[in-house]
């Protein structure tokens, strides 16, 4: 960055201004095929291979809408408590740009399909907020512009730019809020927390995978600030295309600050596109806006209305599965946990993973044990998501079980995992291939118990004298001679049993 | 021989390849014969597919010889309006920004049109993307009219229309937006039908305004022009505007034509000023000929229809602005400016310059400011309702007749270069059929004579009823019958023969 931005402290800021924020986010929907042609959307092919008349914009080609499209437009809709509209039309947004082949793009303008809806978002400490929602539309995606040759990536100096249309046409799901008030000091977190609950909630619905960092799911953030006690709203900046959570939750609080700091100094917030950047956590100016785009939107005339039956939106509302909010809740009682546990079981990504180990047979004391601790640790260090480890639910399961049953303890159950995630195979083949039992044979470990007792008189003499605490010693003795692997319960009641002692 | 063979019509074409007494091939070469002996003088083609259109032919032939059964048009060539895509086969639309363009893929109507074993000849001249009413606006150089060959053949498909007159094909296809089939099939002395909307799919016809355009069927009489609706018409799962329900019965209707008993409706709104007194002398003649048949004729008022031309000018650019904004010059077509020193931004204004006719850049820009933030309302919106009155006029009028009938065009034939510079005189052209593209419904032009002042053809228009295009060949074939037997021959015969 060349120029550096002035800021206000984020608490002087708040001091003075009460923050108003909207939200866009816009979802690739992960149907099969287009919003308007046949082409697959499958990520990853070779630039230009997923394209056809249609979605290249060829003179004569025309859309057809995706029903697919449409019922997820619906399923979002709905489970965004929106009304869904009776009869709604496609709309024609003009502008133009190399990556949208048409030169515009076909989405929807003042009859969106699902509008007057909310979400409620649950914040760290477990407080929901409540954000209303303006309206879920359907549109097309554009291509994808690659600029070579200029320093920054941006179009802006570079010498020429390459066009892959294979995204040309994906559904997009644009989901707006109203404006976001009464959030206060806490409005970056509320920004942070709506977008995970929304990416919860897709994900939910099965509708997309929702993958921020591969570009399934885009943020822009707009934020103003106005005096406190003041109605009327300040002039918003947007940010556009924060792509994770936590940059959304850092745009909203940097914005906070460059505002105040503009205001503070007299000065005035012009309403332009503003850039985010994850190394500076800051934003830059983009394109200022010389007069309002006027994108000139009119009906689509190439595709008729979009009229769901009732009797449809009823039977997609009938099938739509349990909300996020109001599983985790569920969960949470039947786990008997707190909000603060159910909410650090969140941020580690770990919810889904211990309700499949204990839809897989653990209970859910274990499942949570395990993955809250050994798996987080190891995704910790090896820097991946819990969900990515190679280990698999059914698995963790397993090693619970041979816990239970008393063939594993945590500390040989803990070397399993670690083979498992190094490729050793399945539990059990790592219990095989290192020999990992707790020694249960009662023959074998009074042998050990009695060697045990035999090399250490002093100790012996004391426990039986009533210094049941010093049999912690003897204990680790016959650990070490078993190698770990014997149930250091069992060993310690032998220990005393055979002294004559009765536990305390 | 040759010449009996280019006079024939489509119906008696196919039926004498059917029956062997002629084969496909020499069908197509001897219309391939005329286009090479007249069409210097007519220009009706701008790209004529000889090999294709006799490996078609050949076809025909091979199917027939195998005992194979043969369509209703098998063999039967046809001059295709080059605004349907052709694939591997040029597609201009008349304008530089496509010169050269070899679409990857057929429209819906080609391929219908190929199933049916129809001979594509080749694609004919228009005006620029479909925009005016006299094909002077084609990139490519005016047509001339075969009647005349000073005089303008119609627009926007004065090619397909004239093709038709100088015999050099018995079937075409065009496209109608405000008037660009019957139009020219009024001036040209053929038989021209818009469709109901959404009967004919439009996948792969390049858009100029998607609400209103249409294609349909050119012909030099009822029957063809029947024979080829049934080919083309039929729902089209790629076209979402495109009717789901059966085709009517427009051949059988074609078969059976009769007025007797038909109420016909005659709109006050369309004579008056500007009217050639030629051109009302004859429609008043053919209206007295369809009561003469037994047909009760109504007075009609029908208001909104003064304004059809109005918001036809501001509902057909607005969406030819958007429509047209793909030609950029980055994917296909013509591109200006790519020498290293320019944007893409910049290569796109460039290639928009050079490769724009001054009509298409005028409606362009008519439509984007009718569209624009402030306008939308007064202009864009004002226009639909429009749009809904009229559509509400006809919906009265069609309750107390079955058909309405009218001049297609308020005068003959114009001299080329006479309206040239004066787009509102081209404009009034389409007084009377705009009001049936802003409804939707259907309607068709036949000849009904020759004006006395300047023996030019004029039209008759008949409309009928969204859905109902089947009455427009019921009546259509009864007065054609009725007007032959009057002149003792079809009035086309008249026209010269180059």
């Amino acid at each position: 960055m060349t120029t550096t931005t002035d800021l206000v402290s984020y608490e002087d800021a708040l001091a003075s201004y009460d923050p108003v924020m909207g939200l866009e986010v816009h979802v690739e929907l992960g149907t099969r095929t287009k919003m308007f042609c046949g082409c697959s959307t499958a990520l990853g092919a070779d630039p230009n291979t997923q394209t056809c008349p249609v979605c290249l914009g060829m003179p004569g080609a025309l859309p057809v809408v995706n029903a697919i499209g449409v019922e997820s437009a619906i399923r979002i809709g709905l489970a965004l408590n929106c009304e869904i509209a009776e009869w709604c039309r496609f709309a024609r947004k003009n502008y133009f740009y190399p990556d949208m082949p048409k030169n515009f793009q076909t989405s929807q303008y003042d009859e969106p399909i699902a509008f007057n809806g909310y979400l409620d978002v649950q914040l760290e400490d477990g407080e929901t907020f409540r954000v209303e929602i303006e309206r879920a539309h359907m549109e097309e995606d554009t291509g994808k512009s690659t600029h070579v040759g200029g320093a920054t990536g941006r179009i802006h100096g570079a010498s020429h730019s390459l066009l892959d249309y294979n995204r040309a046409g994906i559904p997009l799901i644009e989901i707006v809020t109203k404006p976001i008030e009464g959030a206060g000091e806490r409005a970056p977190e509320v920004a942070r927390a709506y977008v995970r609950e929304l990416r919860e909630l897709i994900r939910a619905l099965g509708v997309s995978e929702a993958r921020m960092e591969m570009g399934q799911m885009r943020c822009d953030v707009n934020l103003s600030l106005r005096p406190h006690g003041r109605e009327k709203f300040g002039t918003r900046s947007e940010t556009k295309n924060v792509n994770s959570l936590r940059s959304v939750e850092r745009a909203a609080r940097f914005e906070i600050q460059r505002h105040a700091a503009v205001l503070d100094g007299g000065g005035t917030i012009i309403q332009e596109t503003r850039h985010f950047h994850e190394d500076t956590g800051s934003t830059t100016s983009g394109r200022v806006k010389e007069e309002a785009e006027d994108y000139r939107y009119f009906p689509e005339p190439d595709l008729v209305p979009v009229a769901p039956s009732r009797e449809w939106v009823e039977e997609i509302r009938s099938a739509l599965p349990e909300l996020p909010l109001v599983r985790r809740n569920r969960l949470r009682e039947e786990w008997g946990i707190s909000g603060t546990d159910m909410q650090s079981i969140l941020n580690a990504g770990a919810l889904d993973p211990i309700v499949a180990t204990i839809d897989a047979g653990a209970d859910a004391a274990s499942a949570r044990k395990w993955w809250m601790g050994e798996l987080a640790r190891a995704a910790n260090e090896s820097a991946t998501a819990l969900d990515e480890l190679a280990i698999t639910p059914e698995q963790v399961a397993r090693i619970a079980e041979l816990v239970v049953k008393g063939d594993l303890n945590d500390k040989l159950a803990r070397q399993v995992i670690e083979g498992v995630l190094a490729g050793e195979g399945t539990p059990d083949e790592v219990v095989d291939k290192r020999g990992l039992k707790v020694v249960s044979d009662e023959g074998a470990l009074g042998t050990a118990v009695d060697e045990a007792i035999a090399g250490n008189p002093g100790i012996a003499d004391k426990i039986r004298g009533g210094k049941v605490a010093a049999a912690g010693a003897l204990v680790g003795a016959v650990m070490k001679a078993t190698r770990g692997q014997a149930d250091a319960a069992r060993v310690k009641e032998l220990i005393l049993e055979k002294l004559g002692v009765a536990e305390g | 021989m040759s010449d009996h063979i280019i006079r024939l019509t489509a119906a008696e074409t196919a039926e004498k390849i059917a029956s062997g007494e002629l084969t496909a091939v020499e069908v197509t070469e001897a219309h391939l014969a005329r286009i090479e002996a007249v069409d210097e003088k007519v220009h009706a083609f701008l790209h004529v597919d000889r090999e294709g259109a006799l490996a078609q032919a050949r076809a025909v032939d091979d199917k027939r010889a195998k005992g194979e059964k043969l369509g209703p048009l098998a063999g039967v060539p046809l001059a295709l309006k080059d605004i349907f895509t052709t694939e591997g086969i040029p597609t201009t639309v008349g304008s530089r920004m496509l010169e050269g363009w070899i679409p990857p893929y057929d429209a819906t109507l080609t391929k219908r049109l190929k199933d049916a074993d129809v001979v594509i000849l080749g694609k004919t001249n228009m005006d620029e993307f479909a925009m005016g009413s006299s094909t002077e606006n084609s990139a490519y150089g005016p047509t001339g009219n075969p009647w005349d060959l000073t005089r303008i053949p119609g627009g926007s498909g004065g090619g397909s229309s004239a093709a038709l007159a100088a015999h050099m094909a018995p079937l075409a296809i065009g496209t109608d937006t405000g008037g660009s089939i019957r139009q020219p099939a009024a001036v040209t002395g053929t038989v021209g039908v818009k469709p109901t909307y959404g009967a004919v799919s439009r996948y792969g016809m390049v858009a100029f305004s998607s609400s209103l355009d249409q294609g349909g069927p050119c012909a030099r009489t009822v029957l063809d022009a029947a024979l080829l609706h049934e080919v083309i018409a039929g729902h089209d799962p790629l076209d979402s505007t495109s009717i789901d329900a059966p085709v009517p019965p427009v051949v059988e209707a074609a078969r059976n034509g009769s007025v007797a008993g038909l109420r016909v409706g005659v709109v006050k709104q369309f004579r008056g000023e500007g009217y050639q007194a030629g051109v009302v002398q004859r429609f008043d003649e053919a209206v007295e000929m369809m009561k003469g048949l037994g047909a009760e004729i109504v007075e009609l008022d029908c208001p909104s229809f003064d304004l059809a031309l109005s918001a036809y000018y501001l509902i057909a650019p607005s969406e030819c602005s958007s429509n047209l904004a793909r030609f950029d010059g980055l994917r296909y077509g013509l591109r200006t400016g790519d020498d290293g020193t320019h944007s893409a931004e910049e290569v796109t204004s460039l290639t928009r310059e050079a490769g724009f006719g001054d009509e298409v850049k005028r409606r362009i820009m008519l439509g984007t400011y009718a569209l624009s933030s402030g306008y939308y309302d007064a202009y864009y919106g004002s226009a639909q309702k429009v749009r809904t009155l009229i559509t509400q006029d006809f919906e009265r009028a069609f309750e107390q007749v079955d058909v309405i009938v009218s001049p297609t065009t308020p005068t003959t034939a114009f001299a080329i270069g006479e309206r040239a510079d004066d787009p509102m005189a081209m404009y009034l052209a389409d007084l009377c059929t705009i009001p049936t593209n802003l409804a939707g419904n259907a309607a068709m032009s036949l000849p009904c004579g020759l004006a006395p002042e300047d023996n030019l053809p004029v039209g008759l228009q008949i409309i009928a009823p969204a859905m109902k295009d089947d009455r427009l060949y019921t009546v259509g074939a009864a007065v054609e019958a009725a007007f032959v037997e009057k002149w003792g021959h079809p009035l086309i015969e008249e026209a010269p023969s180059l």
